[in-house]
């Protein structure tokens, strides 16, 4: 197992204590009635295996990009259990990565995942060239030797079918669409085990958004990575992923094989989803 | 002043500031804050290595002060003047005499001897900040030991400009840990830094920061580990007034004509004493 979620809760607000009760998708609602925190994740338990690609579905404010913020620690769960890949800690015991030390959180961060975010502001840094944000990363994993950066730099380039020559341009100078790409390009030159990915495709024109999504389909067969992809578009779901999980008021309302939940769904809110969109 | 205490500050002063020294000292190359003091010059002048120089100075010591390796600049000579009216300490021009140097973007030609101390006077302590300008990041990053933004800026320059384009301030690791800015030296100046038996102190009084590098303490510039670093060399030159090669020059540009000097005066005067042109 590659990822496994346990029990992962986030709240916005002094929790009273009972909020994670009074919420959820049976008492339809995410705020709780007692307090007025905000659950944004209410015990949502998952996991991903090796080269599997997992989606996540939900409305808008379902939190479903939450869930990806806590994987990555971009955010500080409330409470709940992370593993990650046989991670231990000093006593042979699986490490929950949630709290885990600062260093071991920077190093998977760097190393074993990487996130793309859906605004390339937030993936990029803008005043490092595109080159030079494929080499944080590559830095980032350890590797201190010019050359050697240069060159995955620019076989990263040419991986996501963009000129080489381009590589020393910043990312301003690049359309929404490349921006993507670089964004990709980075977070796959440091060889992560596990890609992140909010809501990639969303923004882009169509046609655009198809060949994102081959590529990153492809690069996946080649590299051979899990990923965890967010989209309210079941179009990409169906599209990319082996597994889906529906969110609903920060819990899991749904969680089964894509083909079985597009085909057949079973929970009333994902039957509407699906009715809805397909 | 009726009786005013040894070396200007009061004794709490300068308590406070061997305090942050001594921390500084235990972790090399860590950025430590002080309450920096009003001090007779403004602040930009010198006066963090001036408050250090006067904390850590006894009656038995000898001052040398320079400026961009002179003796005789106006700012080293009413620094030396108003430590000296302080605390009756001997003064000296030579090196290899002095228990206290305190310098201004230089470290003197001659080796630094067991005993000795340097006093750096440093107007941007923060070797992160061009890169990251939050201080909450900057101290995130450098507790991770995560310079992956200043080496990204090394890749930059490397892929654009073939080498690094920072001429001073060059960053420098110290004990495997701490980047650190070491004050605006010449890159010539970075190699004699490393396991130097000198102690290194480090004071900016407008930026309230002290840092150190004790005796005998690795030093290594930011480099790629396929690209060497290279210092200044004046291919050729020879000082005109004492005849020394293969040293920093001071550069005097008269009637569209340049003429070179030792950077270092104490040590050309000490040339031309000896008779010898090495």
């Amino acid at each position: 197992m590659l990822l496994e979620v346990r029990d992962v809760s986030k709240i916005y607000g002094t929790s009273c204590g009972q909020c994670l009760e009074l919420t959820g998708v049976e008492q339809d609602r995410a705020i709780c009635p007692r307090c007025g925190s905000v659950v944004a994740i209410n015990s949502i338990s998952l996991f991903a295996q090796k080269n599997e690609i997992l989606g996540i579905v939900g409305e808008s404010g379902s939190g479903k990009s939450t869930l990806l913020q806590l994987i990555y620690q971009d955010q500080v769960a409330s409470s709940g259990q992370i593993f990650f890949n046989k991670l231990t800690d000093e006593n042979g015991q699986p490490l929950n990565i949630l709290k885990a030390p600062p260093a071991t959180v920077s190093r998977l961060r760097s190393r074993e995942m990487s996130m793309i975010y859906q605004n390339p502001q937030l993936g990029l840094n803008f005043l490092f060239s595109a080159g030079g944000n494929i080499a944080e990363k590559i830095i980032g994993a350890g590797e201190r030797r010019y050359e050697q950066i240069r060159n995955r730099g620019l076989d990263f380039v040419d991986r996501i079918e963009m000129e080489t020559s381009r590589i020393d341009d910043y990312p301003e100078e690049f359309s929404g669409g490349q921006q993507q790409r670089i964004q990709i390009a980075k977070a796959l030159s440091s060889s992560p085990q596990l890609l992140l990915l909010d809501e990639p495709t969303t923004g882009l024109d169509v046609s655009v958004q198809a060949r994102i999504l081959d590529l990153i389909k492809e690069l996946q067969q080649e590299m051979g990575f899990s990923m965890i992809i967010v989209s309210h578009d079941l179009g990409v779901i169906n599209h990319l992923t082996d597994i889906t999980v529906v969110m609903k008021h920060g819990t899991l309302v749904e969680y089964g094989l894509t083909d079985q939940i597009l085909e057949d769904p079973q929970h009333p809110y994902t039957q509407l989803l699906v009715s809805s969109i397909l | 002043m009726g009786n005013p205490t040894f070396a200007f500050m009061d004794e709490d002063a300068k308590k406070e500031i061997r305090r942050s020294l001594l921390k500084a000292v235990a972790l090399p190359g860590y950025i430590v804050p002080f309450a920096s003091r009003e001090m007779p010059v403004a602040r930009g002048w010198g006066t963090g290595g001036l408050q250090i120089t006067l904390s850590i100075i006894l009656e038995h010591d000898v001052l040398k002060v320079i400026d961009q390796g002179c003796d005789g600049s106006v700012n080293a000579v009413n620094i030396r003047d108003f430590i000296t009216s302080v605390t009756n300490v001997e003064e000296t021009l030579k090196t290899s005499d002095s228990t206290i140097i305190q310098t201004r973007h230089r470290v003197p030609e001659n080796r630094l001897q067991e005993g000795q101390v340097l006093v750096f006077q440093v107007p941007y302590p923060e070797v992160l900040t061009t890169v990251e300008p939050d201080t909450a990041n900057q101290k995130q990053m450098h507790a991770n030991s995560d310079y992956s933004k200043l080496w990204v800026l090394l890749y930059e320059d490397t892929a654009q400009y073939g080498d690094s384009r920072i001429s001073n301030r060059y960053p420098v690791q110290v004990n495997e840990h701490y980047v650190m800015d070491p004050s605006p030296i010449p890159k010539y100046d970075i190699p004699r830094l490393n396991n130097c038996p000198a102690l290194l102190l480090f004071g900016a009084g407008r930026e309230k920061r002290i840092y150190a590098i004790p005796p005998y303490t690795r030093v290594k510039p930011l480099k790629f580990d396929d690209r060497q670093f290279k210092v200044e060399n004046f291919p050729g030159i020879v000082c005109e007034r004492c005849g020394a090669s293969h040293v920093f020059f001071d550069e005097v540009r008269r009637e569209d004509t340049s003429h070179f000097f030792c950077s270092d005066t104490e040590f050309c005067d000490q040339n031309l004493e000896n008779g010898d042109a090495s």
